[in-house]
C-alpha cells in the first residue's frame, strides 16, 4: 500500500521535473548586458545592468558610485568660502549655479543679503551656465540618437557663453566666484555688449536646433512616447527641472519661491508639456535655453549700480541654524540643507542634487522598452555623472 | 496667526499660514506622535515625529497636506566629530574636545537622526520632517510605500549612517565597495587624509573688494 | 576591339590591378573627400590638415597607424571564424566591382546575369558580419550582428524590387547592355538624352538609394554600428587592420554601391549615342570611351556617394522596429507597385 502510495508519488515527482524541464527548455534565458560603466553613452562613469530578452528590457538597475568624491564629509572639514570650490565639481557644466544655493543659504544663515547689482550678476550667471550646460545637452542629444552634426554646433556655440563665463569670472569650468555676500569682483568693461551678441547668436543657435532636430521626423519618432513620465509618479520620485515640467507639473524654483535673486524682476515664461515622454524633456530644454536667452537679455538692460559685496566679517563665523536652499539648477533641483553650529565651517550639509533623483526613476522607466530607447531615455533623463554621486 | 498685522505682512510670501497648518493637520492625525515643531517666519517649517509615526507622517504629508513631491531623505550625525575639522597635528597627543550632542531645530533625544524633505508643488512650501533613530540599533521604516522615489536615498543613508530600513527590498551599497567597513558620514568616522596631513588652508582670508583691499595686501 | 592582344595571364593580371584599383579608389576619395573633409565643413571645423595639402596624406598615416597595431582577438572568441568575418566582408566588394562596366569595352566581366549576380553576391557581406558578431563573444558584437542581419536581410528585398523595374524596362540583366539601353533609347520617341533611368524609374532610383543606405548600414540605418548604443556593434571587438579591412570595406561597398546605381539609373558610362550618331546595335561606340567612361562613372559615383554621406551626416538613427515596419510596409509595397506600373507601360507602348 504505501509502496503503491510511494510509486505514485513518484511518478507523479517525475512528470513534474520533466514538465518544469521542458518549461525550461522552451523558455529563452534572458541576457544581462552591462551599459557601462565605460560606454559612449554614459559620458561618465554610470553603469546600467539590464537583464535582456532580445532587445527588450525585462529589468534595468543603474550602478552609480563610480565617481563618488564624498563632498557631503569633506564639506565637514571646509571653512564655509571654501565650500564652493567643492560644490563647483557637482555638475561640472553648469558649476556656477551650484554654487549659488549653497552661498544663499550661508546668507540665509548669517541673515545677510548680496546688494542688488550683486543678485543681478549672480543671476545672469546662473542663466549663463543653464545656457552652457543645457546647450551641450542638446547637442548630445543628438549623438546619443546617432546624429553626429548638432554636437558640433552645440560646442561652437557653447564656447562663446564659455568665455563670457571666463572673461567675468577668470573660470571656463570653475569658477568659484560667487561669496558671501556678493561676488568676487565686478563684470569686466565691454562684456555686458558681447553678452548681447552672444544671446543673439545662442537664439539663432536654438532656431538651428529646432529645425535641425526637433523638426526632424526620425528624431521624433525615436523620442515622441517613449519613456512616458506620468506626473504622479515624477513627483513620487523627486524629478526636478525639465523632466518634472516635461511631465505637465508647473513647477520651477526660480519663479515658485523667493529667493534674493533677480528672476522676479523680468518678464519670463515657465515652459511645461503635457506628454511627460522623452520629447517633451528635450523640447522643454530647448524651450528654457532660449527664455534663458531672453531673461539674460532683460538683466543686462535693467542692471542696476552699486557695490556687488555686502558688508561680511573678515572671518565668517555662521551663526548656528539649519537651512535650506535649493534652486533651480540646468538639471533640476538642487539644494543644499546646511546645519551651522557656529563654526568656521558647516557641521553637516545634505547636498541635494538633481541628478540622484532624476536617474532614480530609471528600473521603473526603463522597464519594457527597447535598448535603443535605453539611450534615449537615459539622454532625455539628462544627469551628469558628478551630479549623481556627489 | 495672532497677529494680524503680521498675517497681513506674511501673506504676501507664500506660506506661514499654511506652515501652521502643517503642523496642525500633522497634531491631529498623529496625536502625541508629532514631537516637536519649529516655524520660522517666511523661511520654513521643521516637525519631529517619533520613529514609530514615521511612514504614518509620511502618508499624513503627502495625503493630507499635499506634499506629494518628494525632494530628499538623509541622515544627521549630531556628535560632534571627536578630530574636530581635521586640524590637529598628528605628531601630538589629541586635543581634549567637547563631545555634548546637542541636536539642531526640533530638538532630538538622540545622536544619530533622519530627516527628509517634501515639497508641496501647487502651494509652493515644503516641509522638513525628522524623526530620531534609536543610538543602539538605528533603523526606522521605509519610505518607499509612501514616496517610492525614497529608495535610492534610504541607500545611501544606510551606507553613509548605518541606519536601517525596515521594510526596504534592497538595501546594498551605493557608492561604496560592498566589504566596506565603516560609515562614513558618522562623525567618528575619521577622514584619513586629514589625519595624516592637516590640512593647512583651515582658516584662509581673501582680500575683499574696495575697502579693505590694502590691508589685504599687507597681511 | 583592343589594338593589342594580350595573353590570358596579362589579362588576368590587368584585371585583379583594375579591380584593386577601382574599389581602393573610391573608397580612400570617398573617405577624403566626404568623410574628413565634407563632414568637418558640414560641423563647422576643418577635418584633418597637418598631414600633406589639406590632410590628403591623412588617409595613409591612419592606415600606417592601423596596420602598426597588433592584431588582437578576445580570448573567448571563435578565432578562426572571427578572423576571417573582415575578408569575407571585403571580398563580397570585390566580387560586386567584378560586374561593374567602366567603359564599352572596359570592363572585368561581362555576362548576361550580373543584376542576378551583383544582388546574389551584395549579400555574402551579411555573411560577414554575422560571422563577426557571432565570432566576438562580445554581447555587443552578438546583438550588432543579429540587428545587421535583420537588416540586411530585410532592405535586400526592396533593393531587388527597385532593381526589377530597370531590368523589365531595359530587358536584360546585362549591366553593359542596361547602360547602352539607357543612351539609345528614347523617352517617348525624343531621344536628345536617351533615357536614363532615373527619370522612368524614379521611383525604383529612391528606393535604392534608401536600400543602398542601409545595406551600408550608414545612419540613419546604422544600428548594427549604433556608436551610443552598442559601442561599436559587430566591430567592438576588432582593431588594427581588421578593423581596417572592416573601414575599407565600408566606404569601398559604398562606392561600388553607387557605381551599380549609376549604372542602372543614371546611364553608367555612357553618354547619350544620339550626340556623336553611334549605333548600339552594331556596337559602333567610340574607342575614346574606354578612357572617358570610367571618368564619367567616377564623377557619376562621387555625387551619389556624396548625397549617400550627406544624409548620414545630417539624420539620427532610426530604430531597429522602425526600420523593419519601414522596409516591409512602406518599401516593399510601394516598389511593387513600381514593378506593376512599370510592366504595364512597357506592354502598354
Amino acid at each position: 500500500m504505501t509502496d503503491l502510495a510511494d510509486r505514485q508519488k513518484l511518478s507523479y515527482i517525475a512528470a513534474q521535473a520533466a514538465d518544469a524541464r521542458l518549461n525550461v527548455e522552451l523558455e529563452t534565458e534572458g541576457m544581462t548586458l552591462n551599459i557601462g560603466p565605460q560606454h559612449p553613452a554614459t559620458h561618465g562613469t554610470l553603469r546600467i545592468i539590464v537583464r535582456l530578452d532580445g532587445e527588450q528590457v525585462v529589468w534595468a538597475e543603474p550602478s552609480a558610485g563610480y565617481m563618488h568624491r564624498g563632498y557631503e564629509k569633506l564639506t565637514e572639514v571646509r571653512t564655509f568660502p571654501q565650500v564652493t570650490a567643492l560644490v563647483n565639481r557637482i555638475d561640472w557644466l553648469g558649476s556656477f549655479a551650484n554654487e549659488v544655493p549653497f552661498i544663499l543659504a550661508a546668507e540665509k544663515l548669517m541673515e545677510i543679503e548680496a546688494p542688488p547689482r550683486a543678485q543681478w550678476i549672480r543671476t545672469i550667471l546662473f542663466e549663463l551656465s543653464r545656457i552652457a550646460n543645457v546647450g551641450l545637452f542638446l547637442g548630445d542629444l543628438g549623438v546619443q540618437l546617432g546624429a553626429v552634426t548638432p554636437v558640433f554646433m552645440a560646442f561652437r556655440d557653447r564656447e562663446h557663453v564659455l568665455n563670457l563665463i571666463e572673461g567675468a569670472t577668470g573660470g571656463r569650468f570653475h569658477p568659484n566666484f560667487d561669496r558671501i555676500g556678493g561676488l568676487k569682483d565686478d563684470l569686466p568693461a565691454g562684456w555686458i555688449a558681447e553678452t548681447k551678441q552672444v544671446m543673439k547668436k545662442l537664439r539663432n543657435f536654438c532656431t538651428e536646433m529646432e529645425d535641425l532636430l526637433f523638426g526632424n521626423e526620425i528624431f521624433q519618432s525615436r523620442l515622441r512616447g517613449i519613456g512616458v513620465i506620468p506626473a504622479e509618479v515624477a513627483k513620487q520620485y523627486g524629478l526636478s527641472g525639465a523632466n518634472l515640467r516635461a511631465s505637465g507639473v508647473d513647477w520651477d524654483l526660480r519663479r515658485d519661491q523667493s529667493l534674493p535673486l533677480a528672476y522676479d524682476k523680468v518678464d519670463w515664461k515657465v515652459w511645461t508639456h503635457p506628454d511627460g515622454d522623452s520629447f517633451a524633456r528635450c523640447w522643454i530644454r530647448l524651450q528654457e535655453t532660449r527664455e534663458s536667452t531672453l531673461i539674460v537679455d532683460q538683466l543686462l538692460d535693467t542692471m542696476p549700480s552699486g557695490p556687488i559685496m555686502a558688508k561680511v566679517p573678515r572671518i565668517i563665523k555662521v551663526p548656528e541654524g539649519e537651512a535650506w536652499v535649493s534652486t533651480e539648477n540646468p538639471l533640476g533641483e538642487m539644494g543644499y540643507y546646511v546645519v551651522s553650529k557656529g563654526d568656521l565651517g558647516p557641521f553637516r550639509v545634505k547636498i541635494r542634487s538633481a541628478s540622484f533623483n532624476n536617474i532614480s526613476i530609471v528600473p521603473w522607466v526603463l522597464r519594457g522598452v527597447y535598448v535603443p530607447d535605453v539611450i534615449s531615455i537615459l539622454a532625455s533623463l539628462y544627469f551628469i555623472l558628478g551630479d549623481i554621486d556627489r | 496667526m495672532s497677529d494680524d498685522a503680521a498675517t497681513q505682512e506674511l501673506a504676501a510670501l507664500p506660506g506661514d499660514a499654511l506652515r501652521e497648518g502643517v503642523v496642525q493637520a500633522l497634531r491631529d492625525a498623529l496625536g502625541d506622535a508629532l514631537l516637536d515643531s519649529l516655524i520660522k517666519p517666511n523661511d520654513d517649517v521643521w516637525v519631529r515625529v517619533r520613529t514609530d509615526a514615521w511612514v504614518q507622517a509620511g502618508h499624513v504629508l503627502r495625503d493630507t497636506v499635499g506634499c506629494d513631491y518628494f525632494c530628499f531623505l538623509s541622515g544627521i550625525d549630531w556628535m560632534p566629530s571627536p578630530f574636530g575639522r581635521g586640524e590637529d597635528d598628528p605628531t601630538a597627543p589629541a586635543p581634549e574636545r567637547d563631545s555634548t550632542i546637542k541636536q539642531g531645530y526640533a530638538g532630538g533625544d538622540t545622536r544619530m537622526q533622519v530627516f527628509a524633505r517634501v515639497t508641496n508643488l501647487s502651494k509652493h512650501f515644503g516641509v522638513t520632517i525628522k524623526a530620531d533613530v534609536a543610538d543602539d540599533a538605528p533603523a526606522i521604516d521605509s519610505w518607499i510605500p509612501v514616496y517610492a522615489g525614497a529608495n535610492w536615498h534610504e541607500r545611501e543613508c544606510h551606507e553613509m549612517f548605518g541606519i536601517g530600513f525596515n521594510g526596504h527590498p534592497d538595501l546594498r551599497n551605493m557608492y561604496l565597495p560592498t566589504d566596506f567597513e565603516g560609515h562614513p558620514l558618522r562623525k567618528d568616522f575619521p577622514l584619513l587624509a586629514r589625519l595624516v596631513k592637516p590640512w593647512p588652508g583651515i582658516v584662509d582670508v581673501e582680500p575683499l573688494p574696495g575697502d579693505d583691499a590694502e590691508e589685504g595686501e599687507a597681511s | 576591339m583592343l589594338a593589342v592582344d594580350l595573353p590570358y595571364w596579362a589579362q588576368s593580371l590587368l584585371r585583379v590591378l583594375g579591380g584593386t584599383v577601382a574599389v581602393l579608389l573610391p573608397a580612400g576619395t570617398i573617405v577624403y573627400l566626404f568623410l574628413f573633409k565634407m563632414m568637418s565643413f558640414m560641423q563647422s571645423r576643418l577635418g584633418p590638415m597637418e598631414a600633406g595639402p589639406y590632410g590628403s596624406m591623412q588617409l595613409f598615416a591612419e592606415v600606417g597607424k592601423w596596420l602598426q597595431k597588433e592584431d588582437l582577438a578576445p580570448d573567448g572568441a571563435d578565432k578562426r571564424i572571427y578572423r576571417m568575418a573582415p575578408l569575407v566582408v571585403l571580398v563580397s566588394t570585390f566580387l560586386l566591382v567584378a560586374v561593374v562596366p567602366f567603359g564599352p569595352d572596359a570592363y572585368f566581366t561581362n555576362f548576361d546575369a550580373g543584376v542576378f549576380y551583383m544582388l546574389a553576391v551584395s549579400s555574402i557581406s551579411t555573411l560577414g558580419i554575422l560571422m563577426a558578431g557571432w565570432s566576438s563573444a562580445n554581447k555587443y558584437s552578438l546583438l550588432g550582428g543579429l540587428r545587421a542581419a535583420g537588416q540586411l536581410i530585410a532592405y535586400e528585398l526592396p533593393m531587388v524590387l527597385a532593381v526589377l523595374g530597370v531590368v523589365i524596362q531595359a530587358g536584360t540583366m546585362n549591366l553593359q547592355q542596361i547602360v547602352v539601353k539607357q543612351n539609345s533609347d528614347s523617352i517617348f520617341g525624343w531621344d536628345g538624352l536617351g533615357n536614363p533611368y532615373i527619370l522612368t524609374q524614379f521611383i525604383g532610383f529612391a528606393i535604392f538609394m534608401i536600400a543602398v543606405q542601409a545595406e551600408l548600414t550608414q545612419t540613419p540605418f546604422d544600428m548594427p554600428i549604433a556608436e551610443s548604443e552598442l559601442v561599436s556593434g559587430y566591430m567592438t571587438e576588432y582593431s588594427g587592420f581588421r578593423f581596417l579591412i572592416f573601414f575599407i570595406a565600408e566606404f569601398a561597398t559604398a562606392g561600388v554601391f553607387s557605381l551599380i546605381a549609376s549604372v542602372l539609373f543614371l546611364g553608367g558610362w555612357g553618354v547619350p549615342f544620339s550626340w556623336f550618331g553611334w549605333d548600339a546595335a552594331t556596337g559602333s561606340v567610340d574607342n575614346w570611351m574606354n578612357v572617358a567612361g570610367p571618368i564619367i562613372m567616377i564623377t557619376k559615383m562621387m555625387v551619389l556617394s556624396g548625397i549617400i554621406m550627406w544624409v548620414r551626416f545630417s539624420y539620427p538613427r532610426f530604430r531597429e522596429d522602425q526600420l523593419q515596419r519601414f522596409a516591409w510596409k512602406v518599401l516593399i509595397p510601394v516598389s511593387l507597385l513600381n514593378i506593376m506600373l512599370t510592366a504595364i507601360l512597357k506592354v502598354a507602348f
